[in-house]
C-alpha cells in the first residue's frame, strides 16, 4: 500500500525530514513517533499528497478520495454547526446515504446533541471530534491521523480507543498514526517507524 | 454536471459562512458607500461627469479588493483547504465557488453603490451598468486566483493590490470607457474578451496554486 524509500523533505535550507524509509501494507496499522520537529506532520503530508517529497521516492496506493486525513488543525468551518461541515464533506465525497452516516458517526462520537450548534461554540475536545467524524465520513481505505488523541479529555480518548481498534479490525484499511503516546496505540501497532 | 454540483456546494457553503460571520459583506457596503460620500464631497463643484465615472471605478476596484482580501480567510484559518483540495472534487470548482460567491457579495454591493452614485454625481445609462457587471465577472475571476495565492503568504494585506490592481487596470479602462465613450459597445466588448481570457486562464492555474508539484 505505501512505499516510501530515503524520503526527504526540505523547506528552503531548512530539512524538515531526512532520509525516511516507510513500508505499510494494505490492512497495517503503523505508528509514527517522534520529539517534536522529527517530521511527524511532515510526513503525513506527504502521504496526504498535500506536499511533494524533495528527494527520494514515495508510493501511495490510494486515489486521494480514498483518504482519510486528521490534522493538528480541525478542518472545519468554525462558522457553520457539526451537521453543516460534515453535509459539505460528504456532497463532496458522494459519500451514499449520507444523512445515515452523519448520524451514526455524530452518535459515535457523542456529538448528536450539539449537531445543530456553531462549531465555534465547540470546546477543543468537541472540535477534535468533529474532525475525526469529518475524516471518517466517506470509509476511507488510507487513514492518516496527526496526534489524533491532542485534546480529547478521559472520555474522548476512550471513544477513540474504541473507534481505532474497529478500524484496525478492518483487513482492507490501512492506518499511519503519529502520537507522542506509544504505550497507548502499542497493542494495535503492526509496524513502528521512530523519526529522530 | 458532478462538476456543476460541486460548485453549488462550494457556492452555497461560503455564502453560509458569511450569513453567520458577517466579516465581509457588511464591510464592503460601508467602505463604498463611505467611499462614495467622501467622493462627493471631494470633487470640486462643476467638475465634469467624467471625473465622476473614475471615482466610481476607484470606489469599485477597491471595494472588490476588501471581499477578496477576506475571500480564502476562513480556510487558512482553520486550514480547511487541505481538506477541499484532498476532496475527490476537481481543483478548480474550489476558485469557481470563491469566485461566484465573491461576485455575489461584490453585486449585493453594488446594488447599494450604483443607486448611490446616481443620486450623489451622474447618471449611469444600460452601457454603464453592463460594464460594471462585465467588469465585476473579471474582478472576482482573476482576484480570487491572486487571493489564494496572497493568502499563502504572510504578507497578504500588501501582496492582494500588488497582484490585483495592475490586472484590473484593462477592467478600469472598460469600465470607464463603457460609461463615457459614445461608441461604449466597443469597451463592453473588450470586458467580455477580459472576462473570458482570464477566467480561462484562472480556472486552469487554480489546481498550481493549491498544491505543491515539487
Amino acid at each position: 500500500m505505501i512505499e516510501g524509500r530515503g524520503l526527504e523533505k526540505r523547506y528552503g535550507r531548512k530539512r524538515v525530514l531526512a532520509s525516511v524509509d516507510l513500508h505499510v501494507p494494505a490492512g497495517g496499522f503503523a505508528l509514527v513517533t517522534g520529539a517534536n520537529g522529527s517530521g511527524k506532520t511532515t510526513l503525513l503530508r506527504l502521504l496526504a499528497g498535500l506536499a511533494a517529497p524533495s528527494a527520494g521516492s514515495l508510493e501511495v496506493g490510494v486515489d486521494r478520495s480514498r483518504i482519510g486525513y486528521l490534522a493538528h488543525d480541525p478542518l472545519v468551518y468554525r462558522e457553520l454547526t457539526a451537521m453543516e461541515n460534515l453535509e459539505l464533506y460528504g456532497r463532496l465525497y458522494r459519500v451514499p446515504e449520507r444523512k445515515e452516516r452523519i448520524g451514526m458517526l455524530l452518535e459515535r462520537f457523542d456529538l448528536w446533541a450539539a449537531r445543530n450548534e456553531s462549531v465555534s461554540a465547540y470546546s477543543r475536545g468537541m472540535t477534535q471530534r468533529l474532525a475525526l467524524c469529518r475524516a471518517l465520513l466517506h470509509e476511507p481505505d488510507l487513514l492518516l491521523l496527526d496526534e489524533p488523541y491532542s485534546a480529547l479529555d478521559a472520555a474522548g480518548a476512550v471513544l477513540l480507543d474504541r473507534e481505532l481498534a474497529m478500524l484496525a479490525d478492518g483487513a482492507e484499511r490501512t492506518l499511519v498514526v503519529t502520537t507522542h503516546d506509544p504505550e497507548r496505540l502499542e497493542p494495535l501497532a503492526r509496524q513502528r517507524l521512530a523519526l529522530a | 454536471m458532478r462538476y456543476v454540483a460541486d460548485v453549488a456546494t462550494l457556492t452555497r457553503k461560503d455564502l453560509r459562512v458569511e450569513l453567520r460571520a458577517r466579516d465581509t459583506l457588511p464591510a464592503m457596503l460601508l467602505f463604498v458607500l463611505s467611499t462614495l460620500v467622501v467622493f462627493h464631497f471631494a470633487l470640486p463643484q462643476g467638475t465634469g461627469d467624467e471625473a465622476a465615472y473614475g471615482l466610481l471605478w476607484v470606489a469599485i476596484v477597491f471595494t472588490a479588493l476588501l471581499g477578496l482580501a477576506r475571500a480564502w480567510v476562513p480556510e487558512h484559518e482553520h486550514g480547511v483547504l487541505d481538506a477541499l483540495v484532498l476532496a475527490p472534487c476537481d481543483r478548480s470548482a474550489i476558485w469557481l465557488g470563491k469566485a461566484l460567491a465573491t461576485l455575489a457579495f461584490l453585486l449585493v454591493a453594488q446594488a447599494v453603490a450604483l443607486p448611490a452614485f446616481v443620486l450623489f454625481f451622474a447618471p449611469l445609462d444600460a452601457t454603464a451598468v453592463v460594464g460594471v457587471l462585465l467588469a465585476d465577472i473579471g474582478i472576482c475571476a482573476v482576484g480570487s486566483l491572486m487571493a489564494a495565492m496572497a493568502a499563502a503568504s504572510r504578507s497578504r494585506e500588501v501582496l492582494l493590490p500588488l497582484l490585483v490592481l495592475p490586472l484590473a487596470i484593462p477592467l478600469v479602462v472598460g469600465g470607464v470607457g463603457a460609461a463615457i465613450s459614445p461608441e461604449g459597445s466597443r469597451y463592453l466588448l473588450l470586458l467580455l474578451l477580459y472576462d473570458g481570457v482570464f477566467a480561462v486562464l484562472s480556472w486552469a492555474s487554480f489546481e498550481y496554486v493549491v498544491t505543491e508539484t515539487t
